[in-house]
């Protein structure tokens, strides 16, 4: 790809995360090296995203966002959590993404900076404006004041199915993915006029 | 203990306690901590390495006497057991070709990517109750993910090859894969109902009775059946015959890694390898008492912690795990590869509904007798 803005971009990056890494050693040491490898992860991970011309590449670069997600996931003791993220984002919806993108044309349309320039301008308001409405009123919770994470099957279970708990919303998510997976199998279905050779009548 | 305590990323308290007695006084903890993941990592490539090794010689050894054939016997002496050897080191002597066409950093990625994900699920595998990588809560849970990763990997070389083998490879393991996740995941919910955890270390220990052999296949009717249908998925998880459509060298010359060569060919078969090790372990953790047999049952109570049990321990796991590498070797030169479309029927339309059947009927076994 003979694109000017490449090198840079991927030196940026480099960069950027680089100095993440730093940061975090010098801050809170190993912990800080694995927050700041999941957040450059993540950070550059979306970023190749949108960034990318080729639509395949920006999906593979998703892997990065999502593991990223699921690593931070994991500093914060929900190790559950994390490994359900890799299981089902990368595993299975990257996968499905994939299959879909993998047959589309590569997209080459030019890529132009007013445009890149534009939305990089947009995030940042966005964040800026939600960090100033979050910032003084949330107090964040500290590890040492987290739970253990759980060690056993059965609680992550009964978690799911106490009527105190998540039944609801749990017994609803399963209903709505069996009817989509009925849906979807409905409508992939072979009919039987699909069955018939449209060139019989041709060849007769 | 949580998945990302230091000890446990870097490998082990026994290599980060080794590197901080030699390191000079001074060194930050977080250079000791890098050092010693980087051990643990070394120790995982040298375990891969032995593993692929070993599988390929095998490989080469059980094909050649189904056929009628001997196989290697002249390099190293015996049975030619270093065949494999000189074939690494011819592996590593050649040409590095990327072809004009292809996708460069995809290309160069996905081989790492496909190995490194199964490094990451080995991390989780307990040889023996004091030797492991990691004593992982979620340690089925994370094999599973991790081994989806290397989808992503295979993917990834079928489509920056820029060739229609592999491009056709690529989809057919998309397709495969998403297809025998579901058995494979659902399948081991039976023993994980027994079991009651993910870690493979207390599932391990809970099968000690009976002199090594409480194992959980025989705690109710509905594990046989199970462990059939987790190793069926797992043959196509691994992308092995008679569900090794990826490849297909009949039809796709060798599918996903047909454009690649030399030592980043050779990461997609150590992966090949190590996956069908690490798949077989976790059935013989699941399903056939881990590292318990009635050879280690033998030790009194006060050896349990000496190295000797440990070792034994460890063989006995290797042990069953090569038993069903031999088996999927077996299948492999036995049974005709299946077309595409008995493939999708056979993992949606029957291992599918079986394993969700087994898994009520497992239920409803344990609610009454246990």
């Amino acid at each position: 790809m003979d694109d000017k803005l490449q090198k840079p971009f991927y030196a940026l990056l480099g960069v950027v995360t680089l100095g993440l890494l730093g940061w975090g050693a010098s801050s809170a040491g190993a912990q800080g090296v694995a927050f700041g490898l999941f957040t450059a992860l993540t950070l550059g991970g979306s970023l190749i995203c949108v960034w990318e011309r080729s639509v395949v590449r920006s999906a593979f670069s998703l892997m990065g966002t999502f593991t990223g997600v699921a690593g931070l996931f994991l500093l914060l003791g929900a190790d559950f959590l994390a490994v359900a993220q890799i299981l089902i984002y990368v595993g299975g919806i990257l996968a499905l993404i994939l299959f879909g993108v993998m047959l589309s044309p590569p997209d080459l349309a030019e890529r132009k900076l007013s445009r890149v320039l534009g939305g990089l301008a947009l995030m940042l308001g966005a964040v800026a404006w939600v960090g100033s409405k979050v910032a003084g009123t949330v107090t964040w919770a500290t590890a040492d004041v987290l739970p253990e994470p759980s060690t056993k099957v059965d609680e992550i279970g009964v978690g799911f199915l106490d009527p105190e708990g998540y039944v609801v919303p749990f017994e609803l998510a399963a209903m709505i993915l069996t009817v989509a997976l009925v849906a979807a199998v409905y409508i992939a279905r072979r009919k039987a006029s699909d069955l018939t050779d449209p060139r019989a009548e041709e060849r007769a | 203990m949580s998945l990302l305590t230091l000890e446990a990323a870097a490998g082990g308290n026994a290599i980060s306690e080794l590197l901080g007695g030699i390191a000079p006084e001074g060194t930050p903890t977080w250079a000791i901590w890098l050092g010693a993941a980087g051990a643990a990592v070394g120790l995982l490539v040298a375990f891969v390495s032995l593993v692929a090794m070993f599988s390929v010689w095998l490989e080469r050894k059980v094909s050649a006497h189904i056929q009628c054939r001997y196989g290697p016997m002249y390099v190293g002496g015996w049975h030619g057991w270093a065949q494999t050897l000189a074939d690494g080191v011819k592996l590593l002597l050649k040409e590095d070709m990327i072809p004009l066409g292809a996708d460069k950093p995809l290309f160069v990625l996905a081989p790492a990517l496909v190995l490194g994900a199964i490094f990451g699920a080995l991390v989780a595998l307990p040889l023996a109750p004091g030797f492991f990588f990691a004593d992982v809560n979620m340690g089925l849970f994370l094999i599973l993910a991790f081994s989806s990763l290397t989808t992503i990997g295979v993917v990834m070389a079928g489509w920056a090859s820029n060739s229609k083998w592999s491009l056709y490879g690529a989809m057919r393991e998309a397709a495969q894969v998403v297809a025998y996740e579901v058995p494979l995941g659902v399948s081991l919910f039976v023993p994980l109902m027994v079991a009651g955890t993910f870690s493979l270390t207390e599932a391990s220990a809970a099968q000690s009775g009976w002199f090594g052999m409480h194992w959980f296949i025989f705690q109710n009717p509905f594990m046989l059946p199970a462990f059939i249908i987790f190793f069926i998925a797992a043959l196509a998880e691994t992308k092995r015959a008679p569900f090794d459509l990826p490849e297909a060298e009949s039809e796709l010359v060798a599918g996903f890694m047909t454009e690649y060569s030399g030592i980043r060919w050779s990461f997609f078969f150590m992966e090949e390898y190590a996956a069908m090790f690490l798949m077989s372990a976790v059935g013989a953790v699941f399903f056939f008492g881990g590292y318990h047999s009635p050879l280690t049952a033998m030790f009194p109570d006060e050896a349990t912690s000496g190295l000797l049990y440990q070792l034994v321990c460890a063989g006995t796991l290797i042990f069953k795990s090569f038993v069903g590498v031999f088996v999927m070797m077996w299948l492999r030169w036995t049974l005709p590869r299946l077309r595409i479309d008995q493939v999708m029927s056979m993992g949606y339309k029957y291992l599918t509904p079986l394993a969700l059947a087994c898994v009520l009927g497992a239920a409803i076994w344990e609610t009454i007798f246990a």
